[in-house]
């Protein structure tokens, strides 16, 4: 039942075979976060680029994966094309069950298939399937061949990249079951560099469980927490867009490339909006009964007479702020279109709308011309960012090319640095203060998901530099701990340590059980020192003048503040990440 | 007698709790598969989601099927399973004509008891244990939405 080793599939993709291979580490790394970077520490090249065909390609589990409500989460890890450096993204769906029935705690791809390939994993299963036909073909289209192709409906997971994964584009997803994705930092790049069109994992194994009642009264009392409790409501009521209303009641929604914070507009593209207008159900990841996933509907017309066509598109806050509050396109409709197109391309929305909103205003002030953009991009044309957003997939010429890499790599060539709303990477639909905008340029992940800098903006008025950054070292250590186990972040209020050992405890993981503070600091550790070692230094990001010109419901940013409380992160990263002596 | 219904699976989610309810509960494991429904996606997510479980048929071809005894007729729609009496043939799984038998890779079957513990892990109440009558009363129905 409990697998006191790391049970690690490790797959060489130009032999077409793979490995069983057992390692230590469950005790002082769980699995999950500190899995990966584990796996990274012994299998990654640190010195070598992103696209070396050695470079790993990692998916984990931890050790409650399936076991409890919420543990539904998977950790991707890879050289990031962004930065060159370490990196995490994480997904739902079925990945993290389908992992879990397999029987793997983690994943691990090495080299470059000789063809553009599929690799289909299970617990009885594993294969290498040339798929040269799938090649340039849209994310979405691969899922359906890809469905097609492999049997195991419903108990297994699609991973697919779509064209700007198969570009080497900075900002490619991978796309899990259709409606979830391993967005951030460029992971579909680093599988397209592998030749894998797609990667399948059917969860045809199962495990027995602890004897006696304990377990499952446990369950059901997790599960009752998930469910009953007003905990929940938010993501399974609105879901996340609920907070375009609120962030932008208080002068806190990136709007418009960040030029501004709040506008009337915005009323079109709420999560009140988007459920009374567009909602046409939900879905869930496999083990969670929030069922947090909103699909929206958009139609489309498409002959004179009444004929029309229908998408099903998933959306969430941070979709809508890229693709609408940054774009300023504030027609819910016009959203949904958009991140089905991005979806096509097989593009992070996130990065894919905050670097046009860049284009756009560098096209508004002459710093590039139509010749760059091919299309006149313009603040609120649904038209216009649906050709812009395929451009950017396809990497039509020069200029989308390089925005592929990442605004800032664009605003270097082209200039426009000032005005590149870029955090570490594209920034999160959060403008709420100096902890946020610390909290994403120097996090881990470069995400609003490193630690809460957006809910202390708000519940901290003052400026205090070591207040915070005690917070979000703290804050991000308790969320490592639950990535590491892997839950979905929205448990965290039902997880806390003393739930998380029980969770452990009673599937005989004494030992973890009863060392999740060390474990969590390991956890931290090891992630930072990889993240180091792979050429980061916190010291050196700098923060856009734009994000000094912001005005929030408490003023303008304090430019001294932010300077202090990001030299002090730095620093402190420094010291969660320094080698042992 | 009461018998599993799945009336409103419009309303799933794809969450797969009720599977995962049924092989923790039931058959004491953790799975996907060795349990008495399980959920699958009808022709990709973007068309919603279908429950693999037993009809309550009556009488119950998987039933009749079976060489052993193993699998004997429940009243009121389904079988009763005596695993000790079971050879692994696969009977069971071949006489089922909506696949609600499902043989784990060694051959043992795995199909619903109609116990009903499953229902109160659905978050969006599709299923329901519903009571069954004889032929021509109200609730005869319910065997008619069982699906």
């Amino acid at each position: 039942m409990t697998n006191e080793q790391f049970k690690v599939l490790v797959v060489d993709l130009p032999a077409g075979r793979g490995a069983i291979t057992l390692l230590e580490g469950r005790d002082s790394l769980a699995g999950g976060s500190g899995l990966t970077a584990m796996l990274f520490d012994k299998y990654g090249l640190p010195d070598r680029p992103w696209d070396d065909p050695e470079q790993p390609l990692i998916f984990a589990i931890g050790p409650l994966t399936g076991y409890f409500p919420l543990m539904s989460k998977t950790v991707c890890a890879f050289k990031s094309p962004y930065h060159d450096q370490y990196a995490e993204s994480h997904a739902g769906g079925r990945s993290a069950l389908s992992l879990r029935f397999a029987g793997f705690d983690a994943l691990v791809i090495r080299g470059k298939a000789l063809a553009p390939s599929c690799l289909s994993v299970g617990s009885r299963h594993l294969e290498l399937k040339d798929v040269h036909f799938l090649w340039g073909m849209d994310l979405l289209r691969t899922g359906k061949m890809l469905r097609r192709m492999y049997k195991g409906a419903g108990h297994r997971s699609i991973l697919r990249i779509g064209p700007a994964g198969e570009n080497g584009s900075a900002m490619a997803c991978i796309n899990v079951d259709t409606y979830r994705h391993f967005g951030r930092l460029g992971c579909g790049a680093a599988m397209g560099a592998k030749n894998l069109k797609g990667i399948v994992i059917l969860g045809d194994g199962s495990s027995s469980l602890p004897e006696g009642k304990a377990y499952p009264k446990l369950f059901a009392e997790v599960y009752r927490k998930m469910t009953d409790t007003d905990m929940m409501e938010k993501y399974h009521n609105f879901g996340t867009p609920i907070n375009m209303a609120v962030l932008n009641g208080i002068s806190a929604l990136p709007i418009r490339n960040l030029q501004k914070t709040s506008d009337p507009g915005i009323e079109g593209i709420t999560g009140e909006t988007f459920a009374r207008d567009t909602l046409l159900r939900n879905a869930a990841c496999a083990g969670c009964p929030v069922g947090c996933v909103h699909l929206g509907f958009v139609r489309e017309r498409f002959m004179q007479e009444n004929r029309y066509l229908y998408r099903q598109v998933s959306y969430d806050h941070e979709p809508i702020f890229a693709a609408g509050a940054m774009l300023h396109v504030t027609n819910a409709f016009s959203v949904l279109t958009l991140l089905d197109t991005a979806e096509r391309e097989g593009l992070d929305i996130m990065s894919a709308g905050v670097a046009l909103a860049w284009a756009t205003e560098a096209l508004e002030k002459g710093i590039v011309t139509p010749r760059e953009t091919i299309v006149p991009l313009k603040f609120g044309d649904e038209t216009a960012y649906r050709e812009g957003i395929h451009h950017l997939g396809a990497a039509s010429n020069d200029f989308y090319r390089l925005l592929a890499q990442g605004t800032m790599k664009a605003a270097e060539h082209y200039g426009g640095a000032d005005f590149a709303c870029v955090l570490g990477q594209e920034m999160a639909g959060y403008a709420t203060g100096e902890v946020f905008f610390v909290s994403q340029a120097l996090g881990l992940r470069h995400s609003h998901l490193d630690a809460g800098g957006y809910s202390y903006d708000q519940k901290n008025k003052e400026p205090d530099v070591d207040g915070a950054v005690r917070f979000m070292v703290q804050d991000e250590q308790a969320r490592v701990l639950l990535t590491s186990m892997v839950s979905c972040l929205f448990a965290r209020g039902v997880y806390g340590d003393q739930v998380l050992s029980d969770c452990l405890r009673s599937l005989g993981y004494l030992n973890l059980a009863d060392g999740l503070g060390d474990v969590s600091r390991n956890v931290r550790k090891l992630r930072w020192r990889t993240r180091l070692r792979t050429g980061f230094d916190p010291r050196t990001v700098s923060i856009p003048k734009r994000f000094l010109e912001v005005e929030t419901w408490r003023g303008r940013i304090d430019s001294a503040y932010l300077n202090a409380l990001k030299d002090a992160y730095a620093a402190a990263i420094l010291a969660l990440g320094q080698e042992d002596a | 007698m009461k018998i599993l219904t799945a009336p409103r699976m419009e309303r799933c989610i794809g969450c797969h709790s009720c599977s995962l309810a049924c092989a923790r509960l039931v058959h004491k494991m953790l799975s996907w598969d060795m349990a008495g429904i399980r959920i699958a996606s009808s022709g990709g997510l973007s068309t919603g989601f279908e429950a693999r479980t037993c009809l309550a048929c009556l009488p119950a071809p998987c039933a009749a099927a079976c060489p052993t005894g193993a699998y004997a007729q429940r009243k009121g729609g389904g079988v009763i399973v005596r695993k000790n009496l079971c050879i692994r043939c696969g009977e069971c799984a071949k006489a089922c004509p909506v696949d609600a038998v499902f043989l784990a890779p060694d051959g043992e079957p795995f199909v619903c008891i109609h116990c009903g513990r499953c229902v109160s892990y659905c978050p969006h109440d599709c299923l329901e244990l519903a009571d069954v009558g004889t032929e021509g009363t109200e609730e005869s129905h319910a065997r008619e939405s069982a699906s």
